[in-house]
Order: C-alpha cells, then sequence, then structure tokens
C-alpha cells in the first residue's frame, strides 16, 4: 500500500504544466488531478509513475464557464460542484443527476470531471455524458492547442486520444435546448460503483414527435458511445412504452458488451434492456 | 434500610460504553499506532501462483537496496515448525500445516515466499518488488467435488472424512412417504475487518522476554501456541492486545505473519513491525465458508422430518490452518438446529484445494447449515403443498421437550440445548411484526406486478464455549476497581459489560471499574473472545469474582464498623448499615488502605482488596432467534433490494441491550454480504478476483435498511449464574437462509435459489430458466 518513488511536480500555470509534461511525459510522467483513480492504482503499485505533475495548484484550470452556448468545465473542476444545478435548463440538472451516480461524496469532494474523461474508464458517468452530448475536449501541450470530439476522443479501455505530453485543460459540453428532455439510469451491485450498463437518453417533442433523439450507452462496451440504430427507432416516433422498447432492444442489438470475470457479454447486453428503456422513460416523465 | 435511594442495577441497562471516549477522541490504540525505536518493517513476498514447484528466489537486488535488512525465505527459517494447530498436534493432519514461508512448493496465490526486512515501509515494499520467484506451475485444484488428488507424498487432499449422526437413516428413507432432496452451495467469503491485521514483534534481551503486540481474540491461546512453536517457556512470551478494529473470528489467529514478525524480532534483536495492505487481506487472511451440500430429508404426509441425510465437502483452501477440523465437523453437528430429527447422518468430505485457507468466519458451521436446513424446510413446504411456517411448527423442538441432548457434537462437546420456546419465538416476532398484515401487503404488490417476497428462517445458535474463566478484581485505595481477565475485546463493548457485571456485585458506579483484557503478563489464564463466549463465560467469572471481593470488604467493614456482615451494603463505593439510616460508614478504598501489607487490621487474611473468581461449565448454551426478510426483486436485472428485515432472538438475559442489539445489526450487515455480494471468486488458473473493494462486494449503508430487532429475554440459562446467552453471532446465522427464502418467494418459484451469493448474474439466468418453462 506504499507508493513506488516518484518525482512530484507542482506548476502554477498551464504553461509551466505542458512545460513539465513535455519535459516529464517521455520519463513516464503523469498529470495528477483528483487523484481518486491514480492514486489507489499507485498504493497497489498497479501504477508506478516517475513523475507526477500536480495540477492542482494551476488556479487557470480551477474554472466553469458558460461561453458561446456551451459548458466549459476546466480540468480541476471537481465532481461535487454539480451537485447544484451549474447552469441554467436542462443540461445544468442533467448534470446534477447524474453526478449523484458517481462514486461518494468524498470522492466526489476530489475528483474532477476532466480528471474522469482522461482517465476513460468504460463506466465513466462524466464519458457517457460527453459521448451522448457530442461534447468535446481541449487538449494542450507544448505544441500547441488541440479540440478532440467526444466521439474521436474515447479510444478503448482507458485509452485516449490524448497524447502523453498533452494536457486535458478542458471539457466543453453544448447547452440543451429549453425543451430537451433528459433521462439517465445506471444499474450497479451496490450504490457508488462503477455502472455495469448505464444509459443517457435526450431528446425533444414536435407536434408530439421525438426530435433530435439521443440514446448513449456506458459500462456496456469499451467507449461509451451513441446507439445509432436505437436513436433511428426514436426518431419521429410518438414516445410510448412500445417505442422505448423497441428503441432499448435495437441498442441491446447493436452493441458489442464487455465480459468480466462474473458479468458475462449476455447479462450486459439483458442490462441494455433494462437501463435504455429506464433512461428513456425518466426522460418521458 | 439504605442510607440512599436503591440505584437500579447496572445489569440490563443500556449505559454508555466505557470504550469510546479514547475511541472517538482519535487516542485508541490499534497495531498500526504501536511503534518502538529502532523498529525493521517487514513486507511478505507472496506467491503470484496457485500451484507451483520453486525453482528459485533470487533476493540478490532486494538485498543490495539500501536500507533493506535482510531478506527471508524458507532456508532462514527452517528451524520453525509450520504453523500448529491451536489444540496441538493431530497427527492425522499435521501433514497439512502451512509453513511460515513457502517450502519447495506454493499452494495458493498470496502464499508467503519471502520476507524483507527494511528500514521504512516504503523501502521493504521497493526491495520486495525485487525479489525474483521463478515458479514452475502445476496444474491447480479448484474444485471441491472433483477426484481427490495428492497433497503430498501419501497424503490426499482429502484429509478427512468427517462422520456424525444416529439412528438407521437408510432405513427411514427406504420406507418413507417423501424423499426431498437437494444439492446448496454456500459461497466462499469471510470477515473483512476494517483494520487489516497488525502484528509486531519485540525482542526483550534486558529480561529475555519475547512480546507480540497487536494480538486479538485469543491472545493466551497464542502466548501458548508460540511458545510451543518456538520452543520457549510460556512465561517467556507475552502477548498484548491493543484495540481492535474488528474480528469476526479471522483477526487474532496465528498466521505466518505472526511467527516470522517473532522469529525475526529475536533474531535481529530490533522490533519488527508488520501492517497488512487490503489486497494481503483479501487473500491472505482466513476465508470462510464455502462448501456444497447434497442434502435429504425423509418425511412424512404431513411433513414431519424422519431423517435427514447430508454428504457435503467443504473447500479447506491449501493448508489446515489453527482451527483444524473446527468449521467442517460442528457444520455436521450443528445442522439440524431447532427441529426434531429422529435419524440423522451427515458425511464432510474436508478436503485441500488451491485457494486461501479458510477458517472460522462469525457464525462458522451455522450460516452455512442454517442457509441449507432451511432450504430443505422449505423444499419440503413446497414439495408437500402445505404452508411453510407449519413445517417449521410442526418439527420445531418444544419447551417440554427441553433440555434435549442430541448425539452429536459441536466444539467437542454434545450438543444439550437447555431452555427455550422456539416456536413461542416466532409467534411473538409474528405479533410484534404484524405477521398478518405484512404477508396481505406483501401479496397485494405481487398482485399488482411486484416481484416481491417474505422469507423466514428459524436458527438454533450455540454460545459460550467453555471449559472455564478466571478473573482476578483488585479495588485501589482511592477506591477504583480494576478487574483482570482473559478474555479478549475485539470491539464489541467487552469492558463495558464486565464492568457493569462487576459494579453490581460490588455496589460501585460501573465508570469506576477498569477492564483489562488480552494482556498475558497480567494474568497467566485466557480464552479470550470467540464463540460468542465472552460475556457468558467471562462476565460470569466476573461476577463470581466480584462477589468474593464484596465478601472480603464486608467482612473488613464489619469488623472496622462493629457490625454484623449481613447488616452491611455496599452503596456507591461505600459499605454502610442497610438495617437504618446514618451512621459510620466505611469507603472500598479505605478497606484497601487498611488491607495494604503491614496493616493491623489485615490481620489473618491475604494482603491486599482483591479477590479471584473462577467459571467452569460442561456444556454450551444454545440460544435461538429467528430471521424475516421482505425483498423485492428487479426482474430485468436481477438486481435484489431488500426492503425491510425484521430479526427476533432470545438472549435470555441481556447485560446491555442497546450493545447486543449492535451485534445483531452487524452480523446482520455481514450476513447480507454473504447472502447478495461478497464472494472470493478465482478464474480456472487459480488466480483470485476479488482482490480489492471494488471487487469484494461488502454491503454499504444504501444496501443495508436497519433491520428491526425484537430482543427477547423469555428464557435464562441455568447453566451460568446471571442466565447469559451469547448473542455475538446471532445476525448472521440466518441471513443467507432468510434472504434466499424471500427472493423464491418474491419469483414464485419455490427452491429457485440454491447457492449463495445470488448475485444479479445468477438471479437472472433463474428467471430465464423460467421464462423458457412458461
Amino acid at each position: 500500500m506504499k507508493p513506488a518513488a516518484f518525482r512530484y511536480h507542482a506548476p502554477k500555470t498551464v504553461d509551466e504544466a505542458v512545460a513539465l509534461l513535455a519535459e516529464v511525459a517521455p520519463l513516464d510522467g503523469r498529470v495528477l488531478a483528483g487523484g481518486q483513480s491514480l492514486v489507489p492504482t499507485m498504493a497497489f503499485r498497479l501504477a508506478k509513475p516517475a513523475h507526477l505533475v500536480d495540477i492542482n495548484g494551476v488556479e487557470a484550470l480551477d474554472r466553469l464557464a458558460v461561453t458561446n452556448g456551451k459548458l466549459v468545465i476546466g480540468a480541476c473542476v471537481r465532481h461535487a460542484t454539480f451537485h447544484r444545478p451549474v447552469c441554467h435548463g436542462p443540461l445544468g440538472q442533467l448534470l446534477s443527476e447524474v453526478v449523484r451516480h458517481i462514486a461518494h461524496y468524498p470522492i466526489r469532494n476530489r475528483g474532477t470531471f476532466c480528471g474522469s474523461l482522461a482517465n476513460a474508464d468504460p463506466a465513466s458517468e462524466w464519458a457517457l455524458v460527453l459521448a451522448a452530448l457530442d461534447g468535446e475536449v481541449v487538449a494542450k501541450s507544448v505544441q500547441g492547442e488541440r479540440v478532440i470530439a467526444a466521439s474521436e476522443f474515447f479510444k478503448g479501455i482507458m485509452t485516449t486520444a490524448l497524447r502523453d505530453d498533452e494536457l486535458l485543460v478542458k471539457a466543453q459540453l453544448p447547452l440543451l435546448a429549453p425543451d430537451t428532455r433528459c433521462g439517465f439510469y445506471e444499474f450497479n451491485r451496490r450504490a457508488g460503483d462503477f455502472a455495469l450498463a448505464a444509459a443517457l437518453a435526450a431528446y425533444r417533442l414536435e407536434d408530439g414527435k421525438i426530435v433530435e433523439p439521443r440514446l448513449a450507452l456506458g459500462g456496456v462496451e469499451s467507449t461509451p458511445r451513441r446507439i445509432a440504430e436505437a436513436e433511428g427507432v426514436l426518431a419521429g416516433a410518438e414516445p410510448s412504452d412500445k417505442v422505448f422498447r423497441a428503441a432499448a432492444a435495437a441498442a441491446a442489438a447493436a452493441v458489442d458488451p464487455l465480459e468480466d470475470s462474473v458479468n458475462s457479454a449476455e447479462f450486459r447486453r439483458d442490462l441494455v434492456l433494462a437501463v435504455a428503456r429506464r433512461a428513456l422513460e425518466r426522460a418521458a416523465a | 434500610m439504605n442510607a440512599g435511594p436503591q440505584r437500579p442495577p447496572w445489569i440490563g441497562q443500556s449505559v454508555e460504553r466505557l470504550e469510546d471516549p479514547p475511541l472517538v477522541a482519535g487516542r485508541g490504540e490499534f497495531a498500526g499506532d504501536i511503534n518502538f525505536p529502532h523498529q525493521l518493517h517487514m513486507r511478505i513476498v507472496r506467491s503470484a501462483h496457485a500451484h507451483g514447484r520453486i525453482v528459485a528466489i533470487d533476493a540478490t537486488a532486494a538485498r543490495a537496496l539500501p536500507g533493506v535488512f535482510a531478506v527471508w525465505t524458507a532456508a532462514n527459517v527452517g528451524d520453525v515448525p509450520p504453523i500448529d494447530f491451536r489444540e496441538g498436534s493431530i497427527p492425522a493432519l499435521d501433514p497439512y500445516r502451512q509453513p511460515v514461508l513457502a517450502t519447495g512448493i506454493v499452494r495458493y496465490v498470496g502464499e508467503p515466499v519471502a520476507a524483507v526486512f527494511a528500514d521504512d515501509p516504503y523501502i521493504a515494499e521497493d526491495a520486495a518488488d525485487l525479489v525474483a520467484l521463478e515458479i514452475e506451475e502445476l496444474p491447480p485444484l479448484l474444485d471441491v467435488q472433483a477426484a481427490p488428488e495428492e497433497f503430498s507424498p501419501g497424503h490426499p487432499t482429502e484429509a478427512a472424512l468427517i462422520r456424525q449422526g444416529y439412528g438407521d437413516v437408510g432405513a427411514v428413507f427406504r420406507s418413507a412417504p417423501h424423499v426431498v432432496a437437494l444439492e446448496l452451495a454456500i459461497g466462499r467469503h469471510s470477515g473483512v475487518p476494517l483494520e487489516t491485521r497488525g502484528v509486531i514483534g519485540r525482542y526483550d534481551a534486558s529480561r529475555g522476554i519475547l512480546e507480540l503486540h497487536g494480538a486479538a481474540k485469543v491472545p493466551h491461546r497464542n502466548q501458548e501456541l508460540l511458545s510451543r512453536m518456538l520452543k520457549i517457556p510460556p512465561s517467556a512470551v507475552h502477548v498484548y492486545e491493543s484495540h481492535v478494529g474488528g474480528g469476526f473470528g479471522i483477526r487474532g489467529e496465528i498466521y505466518p505473519e505472526d511467527v516470522l514478525v517473532c522469529v525475526a524480532a529475536r533474531t535481529f534483536k530490533r522490533p519488527v513491525k508488520w501492517i497488512e495492505d487490503r489486497r494481503e487481506h483479501l487473500i491472505a487472511a482466513n476465508h470462510s465458508r464455502q462448501q456444497v451440500h447434497k442434502i435429504r430429508a425423509a418425511v412424512d404426509v404431513a411433513g414431519t422430518i424422519l431423517a435427514i441425510d447430508d454428504e457435503y465437502f467443504h473447500d479447506q483452501g491449501a493448508y489446515i490452518r489453527t482451527h483444524a477440523m473446527r468449521v467442517v465437523h460442528m457444520t455436521a453437528g450443528i445442522l439440524p438446529g431447532p427441529y426434531r430429527v429422529p435419524a440423522y447422518r451427515a458425511v464432510g468430505h474436508f478436503r485441500l484445494t488451491n485457494k486461501t485457507p479458510a477458517a472460522t468466519y462469525r457464525a462458522p458451521g451455522r450460516y452455512e447449515t442454517t442457509f441449507v436446513r432451511e432450504r430443505l424446510v422449505d423444499a419440503i413446504a413446497a414439495q408437500l403443498g402445505i404452508d411453510r411456517i407449519d413445517v417449521r411448527r410442526r418439527n420445531a423442538i418444544t419447551p417440554d421437550e427441553l433440555p434435549y441432548k442430541r448425539p452429536l457434537e459441536a466444539l467437542g462437546e454434545n450438543i444439550y440445548m437447555d431452555t427455550g420456546d422456539y416456536v413461542g419465538l416466532l409467534d411473538k416476532q409474528f405479533a410484534s411484526i404484524d405477521w398478518p398484515a405484512l404477508k396481505a401487503e406483501v401479496n397485494k404488490r405481487r398482485a399488482a406486478g411486484e416481484l416481491i417476497g417474505i422469507g423466514v428462517a428459524m436458527y438454533l445458535e450455540k454460545s459460550g464455549l467453555g471449559p472455564t474463566d478466571g478473573v482476578r478484581i483488585s479495588v485501589d485505595t482511592s477506591g477504583m476497581v480494576e478487574v483482570v481477565t482473559g478474555g479478549a475485546s475485539l470491539g464489541q463493548g467487552f469492558e463495558t459489560v464486565m464492568a457493569q457485571v462487576a459494579a453490581d456485585a460490588l455496589g460501585v458506579d460501573y465508570r469506576k471499574c477498569r477492564v483489562i483484557h488480552g494482556q498475558t503478563d497480567r494474568i497467566a489464564f485466557g480464552i479470550g473472545a470467540h464463540a460468542s463466549r465472552a460475556t457468558v463465560m467471562t462476565a460470569s467469572a466476573t461476577h463470581i469474582a466480584a462477589l468474593n471481593l464484596r465478601k472480603k470488604a464486608l467482612d473488613v467493614a464489619a469488623e472496622l464498623l462493629q457490625a454484623a456482615p449481613e447488616a452491611l451494603d455496599i452503596v456507591d463505593g461505600e459499605v454502610v448499615r442497610n438495617d437504618r439510616a446514618g451512621g459510620a460508614s466505611i469507603s472500598l478504598g479505605e478497606i484497601a488502605q487498611n488491607l495494604a501489607p503491614g496493616k493491623k487490621t489485615l490481620g489473618g487474611r491475604e494482603p491486599g482488596l482483591s479477590a479471584e473468581g473462577w467459571f467452569k461449565v460442561d456444556h454450551q448454551v444454545y440460544p435461538y432467534g429467528n430471521h424475516i426478510a421482505v425483498v423485492r426483486v428487479d426482474e430485468e436485472t436481477g438486481g435484489v433490494a431488500v426492503e425491510r428485515y425484521f430479526i427476533a432472538y432470545d438472549i435470555g438475559r441481556a447485560i446491555n441491550p442497546a450493545l447486543v442489539k449492535a451485534q445483531i445489526v452487524g452480523g446482520y450487515a455481514q450476513g447480507l454480504g454473504g447472502a447478495l455480494s461478497e464472494e472470493f471468486i478465482y478464474n480456472e488458473r487459480g488466480d483470485p478476483l476479488a482482490v480489492t473493494f471494488a471487487d469484494y462486494l461488502l454491503p454499504a449503508v444504501h444496501e443495508t435498511p436497519a433491520p428491526e430487532v425484537l430482543l427477547r429475554e423469555d428464557y435464562t440459562t441455568p447453566r451460568n449464574p446471571l442466565g447469559i446467552k451469547g448473542g455475538g453471532e446471532s445476525g448472521i446465522t440466518g441471513v443467507g437462509a432468510a434472504i434466499a427464502s424471500a427472493i423464491d418467494d418474491a419469483i414464485g418459484i419455490p427452491g429457485a435459489v440454491t447457492q449463495l451469493p445470488v448475485t444479479p448474474q445468477r438471479l437472472k439466468a433463474i428467471l430465464a430458466q423460467r421464462k423458457r418453462q412458461q
């Protein structure tokens, strides 16, 4: 339970941070944000980074703002910030609902939104939100800044498009139209555990029919993603139990589920039926 | 009459715990808090293979690391025997004992292979990473029902075949109108205390004494065991218990690490500290519970049990540890529980596998057999179409049949149930929870489409393992009482309970009593805290010692006050006249002053205001209870939500009802884990898959609704002076059984649950099968 030795760096600015990262990334350097995943893995010596670049002292990364129709979430913004809606309208509401499913209170007080994205656990609630809403992240290195769309960002289990020398400085979520209906549901064996399956649904109604449907799944496949087959069932349909079941069935049929020692792929596929439909029901409620 | 108003007795009051002030102020002393100058830190290098031959161990790089003092392998501890059984040698089982460091063969993932000693725990862990193990893999044996293999030359992996029973079971089955047969499995799980294990060995060269700090549960038994193993006189080994953050049967046994810190401290002449990490705990501390039962009942047309025949397989893991056959043997003895079973046969296969060794965990043998027996009773009801409560009423032993001798054994003594009314307690519980209304509500919700059900389990507990306990009580010259016991405290409120018992007999405030436990240099004998024995045994000895001291105090006071001892009472630490108000009085502290060595008042008495008391028993006591669970099943996910939980328990006499209830509630929470979520699983290579709290799922507050506890004191026992029965394990015993029964009821498939824990995936499989059959 004692981590291996590492060198600790505490930059004060983003430029300092990315400069340090450029220097130590090739030497097995890692970014430390909330530390809620990294520190335990270091304690178990599953991770033995030689350098840690601690960004908690970088004030510029601790910002949350609405700019140009987007909610911009700095790299050091903690999960607990979202307990109350951070912006008007359905997005703030949705985030305050989702955040309650992330681990436990002490972890939410320390862990960060962007750290969760960079860690890219398949069951990360924030990763699911980013994928469902087609958010994007901004990555910065000494070579400059680039914007990466959610669909390009998640590459696999705990794997992202970030280069080792890049710092994920912020995430951006589009604000949702005021009449957007959202629903989130996840199934896990204990409250606060990683979800065995999670779903996020969002849509609007025009003339009683579903438009702009979004249905994304997390914890089911190696990365969270929108399920086009299910959205196809929803688009243009009137919300009903039958339609929701059909969309859930389409989602279940479309996924390539993860398998672990306890949970088979078929079990996870089965769970999709439940979580997808329940997320849609919550959106409709 | 007395000088002051009569104070109600301390016994029976839920007084505040004496233990709490240091704990809530952060001034407790747990193993991790104990440090000695110049100490070394030990880190264990463990096998990553379930089964293999050790080809080479290269510790060169580890030894070369600055700050490393030594690295040991089996070769360095060749003179240390394998870890002994608590009761000493059992020739047939001795070959299965665990060496302190693996010798030639590794038999489970987590087995200690080498030990690193270094100046700080970081360096110790760095060095452990540098120890290179070359192990040639051997095929692991993981299935307890598979054909036994060779453990070592001449010793099969079936270490023993247990047989208990009576009557002509074969004949009964041949003529029985109905036979009900089940195959049932209990998952591998165990006690997981918040504080992991931790021990500090220290050799006091100035006195020639070896000390073990961080002990728990059975310090005196461990003193004997270490003395035997290390061939040093018992009086040259001292074992010290500090605060203990949970025991549950698994903490406080002698493990390889305990022996290693002692041997290393003696060898290096430096204190050696070892604190276990969580991953180690989940693969190295005792596992428990894993059994498969093939059980049959012969019954008549009314559901009366005529005979039970059980063949079971006990997955012991890689070695036989300090408990030897305790769990596997007790399983056979305790299985019939509260029911009349005219003929009985149990055959248990005690088998070694390549998993972490197993031993006792809170309610050993009872959690397992209560699940098995109550599943069987539910199955009898279902197969015969009789109400499951009626089957229980019909078969439960009645008060007029008690005391009831059963020619079976548990913990080395015949089962001899003392007092009680098993069905009567069920009726009281039904009345307290309004059973008809509960059933009606559940039926209504079920009719509306919810998968909701009720489960019921009855069980017989056993408690108060003897054979004896001794306590010495002294009053100092200030009037402070010291109660020196050979008991142990795992955090359950031991000090408070002993103080309450001593206070009543002595006529003092319980807060005036300081209770000593787990210190082998303070009292020579003790059996510790296990088998729900502390209050039954140690409190009885405390009561007797306190009465002896009272007698001595009154004898001296009578002389000093010139009154007959019968005319005196002790109130709030003052000896007063009980026949008239006012007048002369004398405090216990003053009496102690008068008993100092050399005092004239001493006369022919032994110096000091102190006395001993001993309590002996021939039989344990057998309390009993019922668990009732209401659960809701999520058909789509296989999730189970416990909505309500009811526990009824007759403890005979509760010294401190709040502490008894706390024991019951804590046990219940652990029972839920074993029923629904906790499981040490292994892959086909024998790799443990539950090695963190992300995989080993302890129920947390969301999953654990507060149980409603009906604590009764209807049937005291004649087997001890205060009529006490034990309660430390009662909260856990019935949980697996009640939850299984409730799930069956919720999904409308009698006998659906055959395996614990009932995970969502397993329950989904059961539900899918139902769908296919519909």
